[in-house]
Order: structure tokens, then sequence, then C-alpha cells
């Protein structure tokens, strides 16, 4: 049986078909990215996926449940959490009690005493790299600081699969390596990862898997360099056009090597 | 009419939003009459740099200047009376007004006495619009509405336009149109800084190209040439 499997889901908002019979299963331990151009759906689908929205058709799998079904506050006691493109922390609590909140309310909570979660909490803030600002409030934190937060509360609710939407917007480079390096400590740590980024590289870099949508579709699917390589979505992200004339190009590159290979010397 | 132009020259220019900063250090320059193509994935930064040339966000360092103007961090009226006018993504028409009070509110700055005979001069470039004058603007196509915001961005009398996905969700037939109407301002000596999502439309339109990743130009170039440059698709896909 999948793990975490996405069924047939459709979202309608009025008129707007923002999801259009995605299917895609996410394979347990995973780093599965979500990448297409804006307004492809992929923001839509992580709310599906975490239950914000109930999607008009098709469905959401995990643990044997499916996720329309669970009280959206639920969500994360069956293992699913989420961060937010915008940042949400609790502005007035320090960063620390921020995390012990979650580590409070969420899957392993009731079994947690009070000092428990402030010591989940401190466990948390090591491994984000937050440990140095703990008694900071978190609207005191610097924007790598707060995505970083982010994280930590989300991990604080004891998840199987987290979903993290665009982390790394608006870091800068050294920032977006020190992000990278905080995905990978997740992940190895046995959390299964659904990422949405704009950045390409990091996207190519951190996935084991990546999904493509466009204009609500899914386009594409496979390893990194497979997706990239796909005419579909070279057409997505660059205009069909040029994306033929890209393929046209490398077809005549190709056909030029190998006519060299039949006469050496020839076409020199 | 012909728009002597200054040339923009923007110089180390970051910006952003809040505390999330979205350019980093962006130098380009357009000359007067030029029209230059803005690419790159989404995310990259191309609608807030036309924002931070436009002044509707905050420069944090480096200028933007038109001819001997500094326009840094000017507000955004002022950077229109110089000449420097947008055509939003989007379109951003008042849909509820006609499309006559759409063109009058691009010239909602002037108080010369030209406005009157600039309605007529682009109403006869647009003959389309001339035919839909009074329709309200929220009931026309997408293609008639793109043409009210050229109409409406032409009624300030720039020098250089700044065009934000002018293509976007219209018919080939219907850019193509659009094309032959920029080709017209451009000959009128106005400047087009265009960006484009369909990259082949923007490298064919323009002479010069600057490709933006992650809010810094990665790519500049004279487009024949970046139209053959497989660099260009590695800036949208990483690879």
């Amino acid at each position: 049986m999948s793990f975490l499997r996405i069924e047939n889901v459709g979202m309608r908002f009025g008129g707007l078909q923002a999801l259009d019979d995605v299917s895609f299963e996410v394979a347990k331990g995973s780093v599965l990215g979500l990448i297409g151009p804006n307004g492809s759906g992929k923001t839509t689908m992580m709310n599906v996926i975490s239950g914000v929205y109930k999607p008009s058709a098709g469905r959401v799998q995990f643990a044997g449940k499916t996720i329309a079904d669970v009280r959206t506050h639920d969500v994360c006691k069956l293992g699913i959490a989420r961060t937010f493109q915008i940042v949400k922390p609790f502005a007035s609590l320090t960063v620390r009690e921020n995390v012990a909140v979650g580590a409070m309310y969420g899957r392993e909570g009731s079994k947690r005493s009070t000092q428990q979660s402030f010591e989940r909490s401190q466990e948390l803030l090591e491994i984000v790299g937050l440990a140095r600002v703990g008694d900071k409030a978190a609207s005191d934190l610097t924007i790598p600081d707060r995505k970083r937060l982010e994280v930590a509360k989300a991990l604080a609710l004891d998840p199987d699969v987290l979903l993290l939407d665009e982390v790394m917007a608006g870091l800068n480079a050294t920032e977006v390596d020190e992000a990278i390096d905080l995905i990978r400590t997740v992940n190895a740590r046995g959390v299964t990862l659904i990422i949405v980024e704009h950045l390409m590289k990091a996207i190519m870099s951190v996935s084991t898997s990546v999904v493509v949508l466009a204009e609500g579709k899914k386009i594409a699917e496979g390893l990194p360099h497979e997706v990239v390589a796909s005419p579909e979505v070279i057409k997505a992200y660059l205009g069909t056009r040029f994306a033929e004339r890209q393929m046209q190009l490398d077809e005549i590159k190709r056909e030029v090597q190998l006519a060299r290979e039949v006469e050496p010397g020839a076409h020199a | 009419m012909i728009a002597t132009g200054a040339a923009l020259a923007i110089e180390g220019l970051s910006a952003g939003y809040a505390d999330t900063q979205v350019l980093w250090d962006v130098s380009l320059r357009i000359e007067p009459g030029e029209t230059i193509a803005l690419i790159g994935s989404n995310g990259a930064g191309k609608s807030s740099l036309l924002a931070a040339i436009s002044g509707l966000i905050r420069v944090s360092s480096g200028t933007v200047r038109f001819g001997e103007t500094d326009l840094t961090n000017h507000a955004p009226d002022r950077i229109v009376s110089a000449g420097v006018v947008q055509v939003p993504q989007g379109r951003r028409l008042f849909n509820s007004l006609s499309v006559e009070e759409n063109l009058l509110m691009g010239a909602f700055l002037r108080n010369d006495k030209e406005v009157k005979s600039d309605v007529e001069r682009i109403l006869n470039l647009l003959p389309r619009i001339r035919e839909r004058y009074d329709f309200l603007a929220g009931r026309l196509s997408g293609g008639e509405q793109q043409q009210v915001a050229i109409a409406r961005a032409l009624m300030a009398r720039p020098k250089m336009l700044l065009i934000d996905e002018m293509s976007l969700g219209l018919a080939p037939v219907l850019v193509d149109q659009l094309l032959e109407i920029l080709k017209t301002i451009r000959e009128s000596g106005v400047a087009i800084m265009m960006v484009e999502q369909d990259v082949q439309t923007a490298l064919e339109f323009s002479t010069r190209a600057y490709v933006l990743e992650s809010g810094r130009v990665t790519i500049s170039g004279p487009s024949a040439e970046l139209l053959d440059d497989p660099q260009v698709k590695r800036a949208y896909l990483g690879v």
C-alpha cells in the first residue's frame, strides 16, 4: 500500500479550475518537489494535502484515511504538518515558546508534560539552528530565521510528512545552501517531504522525485533530470515556440554529430 | 510624435517587500527608443524590477536614472510625469468605467490642451478601441482590454513604456496584433522594456535582453544571440 496518495484531485473555485484530475504518489522517506509556473496550482495542492481545502473531486489518502474526512486540526495528528509561504509565528511569544506550543498540542502533545515540550522545543531549535535566539520574540527574527522557525514549529508536531511551501523565498545564496542542508537533515531523520519552491537549482539538488503542474494539470513526473528534459515542461516554462526552437536546434546538433561519426572531417 | 528620449540607467539596484529582498544589485540600461526584453522564470523578480522603476516598491540601494534625472524612490506620479509609464500585468483597467474614461485616466497628470487630440491620434492607431469607445472596459475581450491598457499608458505621453506580461492568456493571433501596435509605437521613438513569459516573443521583438534569475541579472546580450543560447533554458530550469 502506498504511503501518501493523491487520487484524481480536482479543485474548483467558481469558474477557475485550479487543479484538474491530478494524481501522484509520495513514497515514504522521499523528497518530492512540486513545481510549475505561477498559478499552476502548487499551493492549492499543498492546501488540499494538508486538509485546508476539501477537493471538489478526487481524494488524498494517507494512513488509511481520506484527508477531506479528517477535521483540519486533526490532520496534524494523523502525521501531516506544513509551513506557510507567509510565515505565521505567534509574534509576541519567544522562539522557544512558539515551538513548544507545537510540541504541546501536536501529535505527541498529550504524552508530554510542559517541561518535556520545552525540552523537545530546545532539541528542534538546535536541529534548525535557532538555539542561539531561543529567548527572542518571534517578531524580532530575521527573515531566514523566521523560515527556520516555521520549519521548527511544523516539526514540533512530530509529522511523518512535512509540506514546505516556499521556505527559500527571499533568502540569499548562503542562506539557500543552509536551507538545503536543513531539508536534508530533516529528511534524514525519517520525515517525508513535499517541497514547493521557485528556486529550480534547489529543487533539483534536493528532490528525489519531481511532479510538475501547469494550469492545474500534472504535465510531468519523474526524476529531477528527467522532468526538466521533458518537452512539456520546457514549453510550460519558456513558451511553446522557444521550446520547439531549442528542441530543433538540439536535434540539428545531434544530426551533425552523427554525420561526423559517419564521415569524420566532412563537417569540420 | 517623436519622443526625444533619455536613457534609463539602473545601477546596482536592490529592492524588496518588507523584510524580503527580491532584487540584488541589478544593473541595466535602455537607450532612447530602444526595445529590451526582461525574461526569467516566475519569482525571478521581473515585475518587482518594474515596480521599483515605477516607484511602487522602495529601492533599498542603487539608483534609477532617466537621462539627467534621478528617479530613485520618487513617487509613482513623478515617474510617470518624467515619461516612464507602466502597462501593468493583468491590465488593471478601471473595469466599471468606459474605455473613454480609462483613456482619460491615463492623462490624469496632464493639464495641457492636447489631451483631446491625443485621444484622436491613439484611436487612429487602435481602430478596434474606437469601435469600443463607449463600452465599459470590463465588457471587452482580453485582447481589447490589453489594447486599452496600452492606449491608457500612451495618454501619459511616455518616453518609455514598461510592459508587463502583455501576452498572458491571449491567443497568438491577438498577441501578433498587439506586437504590430507596439511596432508603430516604437517607430515613434518610444523606448520599450517588455517583461514576457513567452521567451520567443520577447527575444524576437527586442534588440537586447536581460535574464533575471533569483533577483539577479545572470545573462544579458543581443536578443538574437540569446535565442540560441542554451544558458537561457538553464536560467529557467536550473539545469
